[in-house]
């Protein structure tokens, strides 16, 4: 019991990472019908806006203190971060400490930017355009965008931790009346995937209960009847397009201190939240979030020694295993509606 | 002649004098001139160049003709490498059984998948693709080689160890892949004044097959098959209508093009006997994609040129560096210079994957048609005729069924 409750709460962190993922491109899909093949890279740019944020604050002045001596007698350099000469060595500390989730407030405005210069610069031209094009022209700019990134950060993962106090692991076993130990998670996957559940909801509930939302919604449904009413249906969509980028950039955020981020992380999530999506069903929202916890838990239980040892490698092919059959059985995915995505 | 209309026949006999006088026309410039590095004409880089015209040649008959965008093509160039490795490792290292194993495997395998993803198409046969060749990527890579069953040998790469069996191996045979006693490694070196002309058997076997490929893709073109996918790329519903089943076709036309990167994988060991599971990730699948939309997709030579061009571009870019980029541009006023060198930098070298990426961009948004629409627009701007004056190649253009 326990075994399994741990295997669960493995899959949350992932699953949540390929909830956010998919949500977005399911967003991008069911709003403007486009296939946005650069969407891990926005998952991989938000990461980088963690790091970016960090490296800012980290940035350092050298003082020459005399009072100390290194090991070879000179006088000792000191590096300090300006951050702790502007604001007082506390606050500067906490500062840096805190980089990570200080970078949400960070990421936001510089994701929705990156997601309406995509739209209107790239994606606006190829909505009459067949799939295949649109599937090519974005992943083009993924390359792109990876390559930018790994031109300024270099092909190396960079360690972005955590705040200290969410560093630690937290024993679950008591709270559940397990043996001690039986149970321990690290409490930054925790938050990730309260965080992300918050993502999740704000976006639904923004969907759900705003004039806004309704609207879109109402846009997704049939967007020819939402222009005849005079509505400009495109700039809601672009404010969509900017969301889901967001939605994306943050979910990038958040992982950078659990998988140190380099430049080719968005596509290696990118091709399992395509399948992610395609399982939830092309299209539909819930489907998507569901999907992304379904396989990220089934991926943790996959991996564990059990399963290996029965099945060598059952962890690396279980997620492409699970959406051959399901497509196979339930061609439009979990949730799928109909006429959706159908030739 | 050969049951090719002329204007066919026309282009296989370019074909045919491009690859056979390879080694003359891309090493057009000195040995010891300044423009050495523009010279293409070494084996590895003319291998490369039809291995992977074969490979787009066979991703075109299913993309360029059915519409279907498959994301997963590498996976089997990858089975096709895997498969002539493992002859060379039984039977000895003559290429012809390894070839052989390399087509038909990969048709296995891709007649398996094909079943599989044809029953999806438009996004969700990418996305079915691509899924199935990660799966085979993650197997190659660590599963299928795990000690108790080593199929793969994961990050090292298969390879040909001294103490494999090579149950037919020949006692006086050369202990490299051979082409009946012809060793593929073997090049005749030809210096003529300040040229240097290198023929490679290798490359003449890959070239000869390369030709024997364009062959049969025309002829597949030309058929009644071939119409048949060309109605499926222009409307699928219809042809439902009329009664047609239509997915036969597509999976014979999927059929072939795996067997064509199987032939293509299969050459690439048999050249340089290592086969490493990164032939099978997904920008491998992407690079082939791009070579046939820059060449044009649905287009006979397109594929070929685009291949070409892109390891052609691939290999020099990758070999100009600062200190060439300063040498090109110092007859400009210093600032200017630097400037000019800082700002192409990030392209050339270690950045050739940036300016694939643009390029690849650049192409679906300008040039949608490749390359090969590119020469006809420039041709109709020249001869001033209507685009209505064009023959069948236009109406093959790429316009990627749903």
């Amino acid at each position: 019991m326990d075994a399994i409750i741990l295997q669960i709460l493995n899959g949350l962190d992932k699953g949540s990472a390929y909830a956010l993922i998919a949500l977005g491109l399911t967003l991008i899909f069911g709003t403007l019908g486009v296939v946005n093949f650069a969407h891990g890279a926005l998952f991989m740019i938000g990461a980088f806006c963690a790091v970016t944020l960090s490296k800012i604050f980290s940035l350092s002045y050298e003082v020459i203190d005399e009072s100390q001596t290194d090991f070879l007698g000179n006088p000792l350099k000191v590096q300090t971060p300006y951050v702790e000469a502007w604001f007082g060595p506390e606050t500067g500390a906490a500062l840096i400490d805190w980089s990570v989730p200080l970078a949400i407030l960070f990421s936001i405005p510089i994701m929705i930017t990156i997601g309406f210069i995509m739209e209107r610069g790239l994606i606006k031209h190829f909505y009459k355009r067949p799939h295949a094009d649109q599937i090519l022209v974005t992943f083009g700019l993924a390359i792109v965008l990876q390559e930018i990134i790994k031109y300024y950060y270099g092909a190396n993962p960079i360690p972005t931790p955590a705040p200290d106090v969410f560093r630690g692991s937290y024993d679950f076993s008591a709270m559940l009346g397990f043996e001690p130990n039986s149970v321990i998670y690290p409490v930054w996957r925790l938050i990730y995937f309260a965080f992300s559940a918050l993502i999740i909801g704000a976006v639904f509930a923004f969907l759900q209960f705003t004039t806004f939302g309704m609207v879109v919604r109402a846009g997704m449904a049939d967007r020819e009847t939402v222009g005849l009413l005079g509505i400009n249906i495109d700039k809601r969509f672009t404010i969509m397009f900017g969301i889901a980028a967001a939605v994306a950039g943050l979910a990038g955020v958040m992982y950078a201190p659990i998988n140190a981020p380099n430049y080719h992380m968005g596509m290696d999530f990118l091709v399992l939240s395509f399948v992610v999506v395609v399982v939830g069903g092309m299209g539909s929202l819930p489907g998507a979030v569901a999907a992304g916890f379904l396989l990220g838990i089934l991926e943790s239980f996959a991996s564990t020694t059990w399963a290996t040892t029965t099945i060598p490698g059952i962890n690396q092919i279980i997620i492409y295993l699970v959406a051959i059959i399901i497509l196979l059985t339930r061609p439009r995915g979990l949730m799928g509606k109909k006429g959706v995505m159908e030739e | 002649m050969l049951g090719l209309h002329k204007k066919d026949f026309n282009l296989l006999l370019i074909v045919v004098v491009l690859a056979m006088l390879a080694p003359f026309i891309l090493n057009p410039f000195p040995e010891n001139s300044g423009l050495a590095q523009f010279n293409a004409g070494y084996p590895d880089l003319m291998q490369k160049f039809v291995i992977f015209g074969i490979f787009a040649i066979g991703f075109n008959i299913l993309f360029g003709l059915t519409g279907y965008l498959s994301f997963g093509h590498a996976a089997f160039l990858g089975i096709g490498s895997y498969s002539c490795v493992w002859m060379f490792k039984l039977l000895g290292y003559s290429v012809v059984p390894g070839i052989l194993l390399s087509i038909v495997t990969s048709g296995i395998f891709a007649w398996l998948i094909g079943i599989i993803s044809l029953r999806r198409s438009g996004i969700y046969f990418s996305i079915l693709t691509l899924a199935f060749a990660q799966m085979s990527f993650a197997l190659c890579y660590s599963v299928l080689s795990n000690p108790k069953f080593n199929l793969t040998n994961g990050e090292t790469g298969l390879q040909v160890y001294n103490n494999d069996p090579q149950y037919f191996r020949g006692e006086g045979s050369p202990n490299v892949p051979h082409f009946f006693g012809m060793e593929m490694n073997a090049t005749h070196k030809m210096e003529l004044g300040g040229w240097l002309f290198q023929f490679n058997t290798g490359y003449y076997l890959c070239a000869v097959i390369m030709v024997l490929a364009f062959y049969l893709s025309i002829r597949i073109f030309r058929s009644p098959f071939g119409m048949m996918l060309r109605a499926i790329k222009s409307n699928n519903t219809r042809m439902n209508y009329t009664g047609l089943n239509a997915r036969p076709y597509t999976l014979a036309a999927f059929v072939i093009s795996g067997m064509y990167a199987g032939l293509a994988g299969g050459l690439l060991s048999a050249v340089d006997p290592l086969a490493g599971a990164e032939r099978m990730q997904w920008t491998a699948s992407g690079e082939v994609v791009l070579m046939t939309i820059l060449g044009g997709a649905g287009t006979l030579i397109g594929p070929v040129l685009g291949s070409g061009l892109i390891k052609y571009f691939e290999n020099i870019f990758s070999k100009i560096n600062d200190n060439v980029l300063h040498s090109w541009f110092s007859f400009m006023p210093d600032g200017i210079e630097d400037l000019m060198v800082t700002l192409i930098h990030p392209f050339v070298g270690k950045g050739w994957h940036l300016t694939l990426g643009v390029l690849f961009m650049l192409i679906v948004i300008f040039l949608p048609g490749g390359l090969v629409e590119g020469g006809q627009r420039i041709k109709r701007l020249i001869s001033g005729k209507k685009a209505a004056d064009e023959t069948e190649d236009e109406a093959t253009q790429s316009t990627p069924a749903e």
